[in-house]
């Protein structure tokens, strides 16, 4: 994980020490930035917020890596498979395979930084299997595995915040730290030059609510994703994906922008909801609702044979182990369009929820081992889960899609380590790491490869950034200063004119309602499951925001940590964004993974085995791309949508969604039992066997 | 997920705001009030304030600032005092802090400089974890780390769920203007680092960074950190194990 090249000039002709930028302090971005450190190479970082702020806390289940601790029989090629399947094959598989062979060093590195893994007897990191996996494969430390990667990530880069840039004579640079980190800034712009390569960012004090123009010799995109764009979703209150809005709104190509996954565990507050970690189902958790729909007894009054356990009875082999998707479509399913799950006691009205319940599994967990999971959801009042069931239901939790990078794929069709086209977008000198790029999940992701994919793809990417840095023709830091100077006043007249108010479009908003209404929409439009309607109104309630962006009003003239002009200058990038995500959902029109089409309820990889790609048109809709062809390091490379599977080739579910008109809640008692005492019993490929009939008693 | 039609209720926010670092003569309270929903949080209706924002005599305001991030309890950024207490604005529930509908007293923590309204600057907190060398000195290798006890990672991860909120920054005596105290977050990171089985190979440069003036024993023992940590690290078992280490250290360290 280490680079060893004699490195190229520290500094530009004009004798600027030549940094590269990293945006987003999570864990994608602190892990790229460690590996330029550890490259030699000077490094910004920047973020909203400190370190230990970013929204990776919330990634809890664990670490993929198959070190068969368990003895299983597991590998990097069971873990390549499981991440294919559960992806629907819509992710690059020599890529994946490279991930899931550096997965345990990962976890190796981890462990020595100071994440407390759990142990196994013999003190090594023992292993859960979380959902979609067919082993136990997940290190993990509690139910705070991102907390704990995150506070380790940030140890070590104030670790090299110490440690001064040295030349290649071996003299230190006064007052030049190797690592720099600008906190409380947020990206509003790229700066590009005449031939439309990225030399630097033009980022807005969060506090003093300065716009600035900064050179550097690569930019590195970390900023997470924007299933804050959902409402009532389980995103963090900074995944609005307005660092990636600025990127599209400046030529970066999109991939894959309607695959947003639903964590089908969450518990639903006011306006939001708060996931309940995959590892509440990895360790023991079972889902239920009351066998006759019109049961309105306390959950723990619903005696055992009165319960029905869906998705054990749907998904015989995987059980409640099914990746997110196939959870949480039965879950919907279930409860709205067959009007099943929890009532409520008093009014008798479906509850849109079904039970989760590790009651059965408490007395046998280890201390701490559902840490984040039990004090959370009752904190937040939901209940303590391993004292009574806890109702859950579907929330919006994070992008599977995102800026489309590049890989380059060697002779031995594997990924070419220090390639600079690895992780770059589409705009030459901008690269992305993270959720905020679309290359690791395919459709779905498995659980447990969020933080594995965002620190491979760290260090991949850092590998590029300083091959790319070392085959520059001319540094960044020697362009002349009237291309920042316009980039810096061009943002900075955007923001005062949207600090200044409403320059018509209706009656004056405020930016945080029209950012709700815009929320609505894409909760409405591409949920769990996107029928046509609601694609279209969707669409129509996007193209009316769109006109009523002018009106937009912040009633805050103060010039200091003025939150709702930060908000209104980055709407009309989150609109397009949205227009974007609602366009894609309406071309991909099958169901795969995350995305799942009401009206076309099967995968067809004859025509959609590729990633959707998207480029903005000036007119701020999407104009959907075949290929991409963009210039790397002074080369003009092409790159089709298909995606690679030259591995295994398109591999299937192994365990089929509930298709077309399957029910998924139980049929009444008095027809199951006698009828069909087998059905329960039997395999996944049954499924499509079933009668349809059924469906016409919903 | 119910949503009951007939419920009108309002709760009350008592907001301690200031304007600008540089102007705290702008600090007053403010009086808003937004309807009530069930298992609403503090950040809720805060959320709510920002949406329509005029105070209780119905004029337009500017919104009210605070950070959020998680909306789990899990990254610290919406800390605030929460009728008295330092607590996080998304984990707090309404009915928690106001069950007879009494008003909910909103104040920045007030240990740290205001930046404005309930946004504090808590930068101190890490520069802190710089003093006392909180960190591993990885090298480039590839290696498993060392193996670890089942109860030996228990102690650990339980020391390791600090969220840097600051609330033990917040209730400490000896933290203040005047002092250099590191606090009780960056002792206890000390502890787990050197518990761990690769940073205690460097435990001797920790404890010597907190031997020193701000440093452990300028802890008062007042015991306040461990009561109002969010986490229930226990900080104060850290400590006292420091000030054993550091003494014993600063007796016969020349023998290690």
């Amino acid at each position: 994980m280490s680079l060893a090249s004699p490195g190229p000039a520290l500094r530009s002709e004009g004798g600027k020490l030549r940094r590269v930028a990293v945006v987003g302090a999570g864990v994608a971005g602190m892990a790229t930035a460690l590996e330029l450190a550890r490259a030699r190479v000077p490094v910004d970082v920047l973020s909203l917020l400190p370190a230990k702020r970013a929204p990776s806390v919330a990634s809890r289940g664990g670490v993929n890596a198959a070190l068969d601790v368990n003895g299983e029989g597991d590998s990097p090629r069971q873990h390549f498979e499981d991440t294919i399947r559960v992806g629907e094959s819509l992710a690059h598989q020599p890529l994946v395979s490279a991930m899931c062979e550096a997965a345990p060093d990962i976890v190796h590195l981890l462990d020595r930084m100071g994440v407390p893994f759990h142990r196994t007897g013999e003190g090594r990191p023992a292993a859960r299997r979380l959902p979609g996996s067919s082993h136990a494969r997940a290190a993990f430390a509690g139910a705070t595995t991102g907390h704990a990667a995150v506070s380790a990530l940030d140890q070590q880069l104030r670790r090299f915040e110490g440690e001064p840039c040295v030349d290649a004579r071996g003299v230190e640079i006064p007052g030049e730290p190797l690592v720099r980190r600008l906190e409380h800034v947020e990206l509003v712009g790229l700066v590009q030059d005449d031939a439309g390569v990225c030399v630097g960012v033009v980022t807005q004090d969060l506090r003093a609510m300065t716009v600035k123009a900064t050179p550097y010799d690569a930019v590195v995109l970390a900023t997470g994703g924007f299933a804050g764009l959902f409402a009532g979703g389980a995103a963090s209150a900074l995944s609005l994906g307005t660092a990636a809005a600025a990127a599209y709104r400046q030529g970066a190509v999109f991939a894959n922008a309607e695959l947003i996954e639903h964590h089908p565990t969450a518990t639903h507050g006011h306006g939001r909801a708060t996931i309940v970690s995959s590892a509440a189902r990895a360790e023991g958790g079972r889902l239920w609702v009351p066998r006759d729909p019109k049961d309105l007894r306390a959950p723990r009054d619903i005696p055992e044979r009165e319960r029905d356990y869906f998705l054990e009875r749907l998904y015989p082999s995987f059980g409640n182990l099914v990746a997110h998707d196939v959870a949480a479509r039965a879950i919907h399913r279930l409860c709205v369009r067959e009007g099943g799950g929890v009532r409520d006691p008093r009014s008798g009205e479906s509850e849109r929820a079904v039970y989760l319940d590790l009651v059965h599994r408490a007395a046998r967990l280890e201390p701490g081992q559902l840490r984040g999971v039990v004090d959370v959801t009752t904190r937040l009042g939901a209940g303590d889960p391993l004292a009574g069931p806890v109702k859950v239901f579907p929330a919006a939790s994070a992008t599977l899609g995102g800026l489309w990078v590049d890989f380059e794929k060697g002779e031995a069709g594997r990924p070419v380590r220090g390639s600079p086209r690895n992780h770059a977008t589409s705009v030459p000198g901008l690269y992305a790491v993270g959720e905020v790029e679309h290359q690791y999940h395919g459709a779905q992701r498995l659980p447990g490869n969020a933080l594995l994919a965002s620190i491979f793809g760290a260090s991949l990417c850092a590998q590029a950034v300083a091959s790319y840095r070392g085959a520059m023709a001319r540094s960044a830091y020697d362009l002349p200063r009237s291309i920042f100077e316009k980039s810096e006043k061009q943002r900075a007249d955007e923001y005062a004119a949207a600090l200044a108010g409403p320059k018509g479009g209706g009656e004056p908003l405020s930016p945080y309602a029209l950012l709700d209404e815009l929320r609505a929409a894409l909760a409405d439009g591409c949920g769990v499951e996107r029928d046509d309607d609601g694609l279209a109104r969707a669409e129509a309630k996007l193209a009316e925001l769109d006109e009523r962006r002018a009106a937009v009003e912040v009633t805050d003239s103060s010039s200091r940590s003025n939150q709702a002009a930060a908000l209104a200058r980055a709407l009309p990038d989150l609109i397009d964004l949205g227009r974007l995500v609602v366009a894609c959902a309406k071309r991909r029109d099958e169901s795969r993974g995350a995305h799942a089409r009401a009206s076309h309820d099967a995968r067809d990889d004859g025509r959609h085995l590729a990633a959707t790609l998207a480029r903005r048109a000036p007119d701020g809709t999407p104009r959907f791309l075949d290929a991409v062809e963009y210039t790397c390091v002074g080369a003009t490379v092409h790159v089709s949508a298909a995606i690679d599977t030259s591995v295994v080739g398109p591999l299937a579910r192994e365990v089929p969604r509930p298709h077309g008109s399957g029910r998924v809640s139980a049929p009444p008692a008095k027809d199951r039992e006698p009828k069909r005492p087998a059905r329960a019993e039997r395999g996944g490929a049954d499924k499509k066997d079933r009668p349809a009939p059924e469906d016409e008693e919903a | 997920m119910s949503t009951k039609k007939d419920d009108r209720r309002k709760v009350r926010l008592r907001v301690l705001r200031q304007d600008a670092p540089d102007k705290p003569s702008s600090r007053r309270f403010e009086e808003v009030e937004v309807d009530l929903h069930p298992s609403m949080t503090v950040h809720d209706c805060l959320e709510a304030v920002r949406r329509r924002p005029v105070n209780v005599k119905g004029a337009a305001i500017a919104p009210i600032a605070w950070e959020a991030s998680c909306l789990e309890e899990t990254c610290g950024a919406c800390t605030m005092m929460i009728q008295g207490r330092p607590r996080q604005a998304c984990a707090t529930l309404v009915s928690e802090v106001s069950p007879k509908g009494q008003p909910i007293v909103l104040e920045p923590l007030g240990k740290f400089p205001v930046e404005r309204d309930l946004i504090v600057d808590r930068a101190k907190m890490f520069d802190a974890l710089t003093r006392v060398r909180a960190w591993v000195k990885l090298d480039g290798s590839a290696s498993p780390a060392p193996a670890e006890g089942q109860g030996a990672q228990q102690g650990r991860y339980e020391l390791s769920s600090c969220i840097a909120c600051g609330a033990c920054l917040e209730a400490c005596p000896e933290v203040h203007d005047g002092s250099a105290f590191v606090g009780a977050a960056a002792l206890n990171e000390v502890r787990a680092l050197n518990l761990h089985p690769v940073g205690r190979l460097d435990r001797g440069e920790r404890l010597e960074a907190i031997m020193g003036d701000g440093g452990v024993a300028d802890c008062g023992k007042a015991q306040n950190c461990v009561e109002v940590c969010p986490k229930a690290i226990p900080l104060v078992d850290s400590i006292g194990e420091l000030s054993r280490e550091t003494t014993w250290r600063w007796l016969f360290g020349w023998r290690r």
